[in-house]
């Protein structure tokens, strides 16, 4: 046991006097939940839509000054006057406009008359962000319009009441629980997996097979060391991705305890993953050849990014077996939700399981020679 | 080449129960044979070399002899016990410093030390001493809370040995322990391994590919080549066992082709070989006749002697009896060929 606890030892001492280590698994999950954060999930603003009326009846301009009021308060676009259809369509496909209201001849008349109006809206749907807010916009402002002034004492229509059981959940904090799992899985891919290798090919490890460490103590000790600092990693991200993002369950001793818990068995699941991946890996070149595809294959079939209820069957069955699928779906029953024990219990026992059998499978795996 | 010595394989001082006894030691990797049938024993006390140059399996056999690669066939006994059967028992009487500084960079040269006590179960009491004693021994008790990335490579090497050393073991393996240090460190590296031998009683076994080393430090010497022993015995057993006394070395200002077979009919010399254009290394039992006869010769001849130096065997002068070549040549081939890629089997 001590002399397990002696690599534990060297691992810990060496992961302090070189924070650089520390520095670099958190810097990537950090960045990418600043500029990902701020980046994304934002509402579109200062678009420009060309409008082209045709009518310039009085319910063109009640739509008109619908649009006035927009670029106004919300700012989402602005008005341009055409005259021609056809070049606001040209302009909409080469970019000068991002869309064209075409307001058509007869349209006041229409309205009045109960006549099926129609106006027309041009969009560039191949970047689905702007097109889909503009589109959302106009429908805000054509159901204004169509609502009568005054309403009837009875409804007929039928209307859906929202209750979000959950504060406003911005892009970054919903980020945040995939961060805290990248941020493991970078210390684990530098701590298991690089400097693991990097180990070995300088000879270190030579130096411990000549004693008489047994395999068991040498795996346990690399294992333990590996998890430690994942967990460390996972901590700073979290306290330091909860305080940017403006989450306050880190000050909820429960929650903490969860967290903690999620971070634990995250750390040997991907401590474990990584040990198993790199047990027979010589060359200090494969583990940072496999950084970048397993960062594919593992954190965007987790649902980190989008539902995988959205996913084809083939990625929905890779994301059953991620690791990262627990972890994010686990940090995020705490981070967002605050769920308790109750909804995290499969993530902790799927975890615990991964990170034991992926050990279980390296141990003989590890070779007690060169 | 020369026939392979009359090798005996017994240890010096006779002991029955050497603390080293290599037997029909074998190891393969596929179709390549890296050591093939070597025997040996090690007396207690002893320092033996491995000399060769590199490839030849040297690191190969002691990476058998030290549990690190398994043996193909054949069997190495160290202290009493079966490498193959009892690697543990093996390792607990043994101190191995790799080729490689495998300090950790990050550490002080104390905790360095400190983990690998710990790895060896030294108890806690005993420890501290150790480390204090080895520190000693080494000339590092000033640097013991320096970083180890902060030490020269010949003081990085001198923590190699305490490393070594620091559970007290019975038999010290040197995996060519004075390569990539200057010639001032190399000495001092032979220095301490000679006071090590008289005040711990250490049986030593090292690697090298330099002669002056083996020459220098080691009780007796093995010269393998292509995974074979082509000879063994004490350094002026092997200097003994080459014909000739001297070795002349001399230079002629123009190359001919008749110069070999001129020197080859002077009295008393036993080979010639030529090193390059002009230049010659003569073998003879009479380094001053030959001298005075190559001065003749090349005035009848009405040739200028560029340089000319007599000097007595060396161990390149063995290699070079046993092995057809010189180990210099060897090296510098090696300083031309890449070296394996890291974790690629030696």
């Amino acid at each position: 046991m001590n002399r397990m606890f002696a690599i534990v030892e060297r691992e810990m001492r060496k992961f302090f006097r070189s924070p650089v280590l520390m520095i670099m698994s958190m810097m990537v999950p950090i960045l990418q939940l600043i500029i990902m954060g701020n980046a994304f999930g934002g509402k579109i603003v200062g678009a420009h839509v060309a409008v082209v009326d045709h009518d310039h009846g009085p319910q063109a301009v009640k739509i008109r000054e619908g649009f006035d009021a927009i670029a106004v308060n919300i700012k989402t676009f602005t008005t341009v006057e055409y005259e021609d259809e056809i070049q606001a369509r040209e302009d909409v496909r080469t970019g000068k406009v991002d869309a064209a209201v075409v307001i058509p001849a007869q349209y006041s008349r229409r309205v009045y008359a109960q006549d099926a109006p129609e106006i027309g809206l041009v969009v560039d749907n191949s970047d689905p962000f702007t097109s889909s807010s503009l589109e959302s916009e106009m429908q805000l402002l054509i159901s204004a319009l169509t609502t009568p002034v005054v309403q009837p004492r009875l409804a007929s229509a039928i209307a859906l009441e929202i209750v979000e059981l959950y504060p406003y959940v911005n892009y970054m904090k919903f980020l945040l629980p995939c961060c805290v799992a990248l941020a493991m899985y970078i210390s684990v891919m530098i701590g298991g997996g690089m400097l693991y290798i990097d180990d070995k090919a300088r000879g270190v490890h030579e130096g411990y097979l000549v004693t008489p460490i047994t395999k068991f103590e040498l795996v346990f000790g690399l294992n333990i060391a590996g998890s430690i600092k994942a967990v460390l990693s996972g901590i700073s991200l979290t306290i330091i991705g909860s305080l940017t993002a403006g989450l306050g369950v880190i000050f909820h001793p429960m929650a903490d305890l969860e967290l903690l818990c999620m971070i634990v068995v995250t750390s040997i699941a991907f401590n474990g993953m990584m040990f198993l991946m790199m047990v027979r890996v010589d060359d200090p070149l494969v583990p940072r050849a496999m950084f970048g595809i397993l960062n594919i294959l593992l954190l965007y079939p987790s649902g980190a990014m989008y539902p995988t209820k959205a996913f084809p069957a083939w990625l929905r069955a890779l994301a059953i077996v991620d690791p990262f699928t627990y972890a994010v779906h686990g940090f995020k029953s705490i981070l967002l939700k605050d769920g308790g024990f109750v909804s995290i219990q499969y993530d902790l026992l799927f975890l615990l399981l991964f990170g034991l059998g992926t050990l279980l499978i390296a141990t003989p795996l590890f070779k007690r020679t060169l | 080449m020369s026939a392979p010595a009359e090798i005996s394989t017994k240890t010096q001082k006779g002991s029955e129960s050497p603390a080293i006894q290599v037997e029909k030691i074998v190891k393969r990797y596929g179709d390549f044979e890296a050591v093939k049938g070597v025997d040996f024993s090690v007396a207690e006390g002893e320092i033996f070399g491995l000399l060769g140059p590199n490839g030849a399996g040297k690191s190969t056999l002691i990476r058998m002899m030290t549990t690190l690669i398994p043996i193909t066939s054949g069997r190495a006994i160290i202290s009493g016990h079966d490498v193959a059967k009892e690697p543990d028992a093996v390792r607990r009487q043994i101190g191995v410093i790799p080729q490689a500084l495998t300090s950790d960079p990050d550490l002080t040269v104390e905790e360095n030390l400190s983990i690998y006590a710990k790895l060896y179960s030294v108890p806690k009491a005993q420890r501290e001493k150790n480390i204090n004693e080895v520190l000693e021994a080494v000339d590092l008790t000033k640097w013991r809370d320096a970083q180890t990335k902060t030490l020269s490579g010949g003081m990085r090497r001198r923590l190699e040995i305490a490393r070594g050393l620091v559970h007290n073991p019975h038999i010290f393996f040197l995996d060519e322990p004075t390569t990539g240090l200057d010639p001032v460190s190399r000495i001092a590296v032979w220095e301490m391994l000679n006071k090590l031998k008289a005040t711990r009683n250490l049986t030593m076994l090292l690697t090298t590919h330099y002669m002056e080393e083996a020459d220098k430090l080691c009780d007796r010497i093995a010269i393998v080549d292509h995974g074979t022993l082509v000879a063994l015995g004490t350094p002026i057993q092997l200097k003994q066992g080459v014909p000739g006394a001297n070795v002349v070395e001399v230079h002629f200002d123009r190359e001919t082709k008749e110069w070999q077979e001129r020197l080859e009919k002077l009295d008393g010399v036993t080979s010639v070989q030529a090193l390059s254009a002009g230049f010659y290394r003569v073998l003879t039992s009479s380094g001053s006749k030959t001298t005075m006869q190559l001065v003749e010769l090349a005035s009848s001849l009405g040739e200028t002697l560029t340089s000319l130096s007599v000097q007595n065997t060396t161990l390149d002068d063995v290699f070079v009896h046993y092995t057809g070549r010189q180990l210099r040549d060897e090296q510098v081939k090696s300083v031309f060929t890449m070296p394996p890629r890291p974790g690629a089997q030696p």
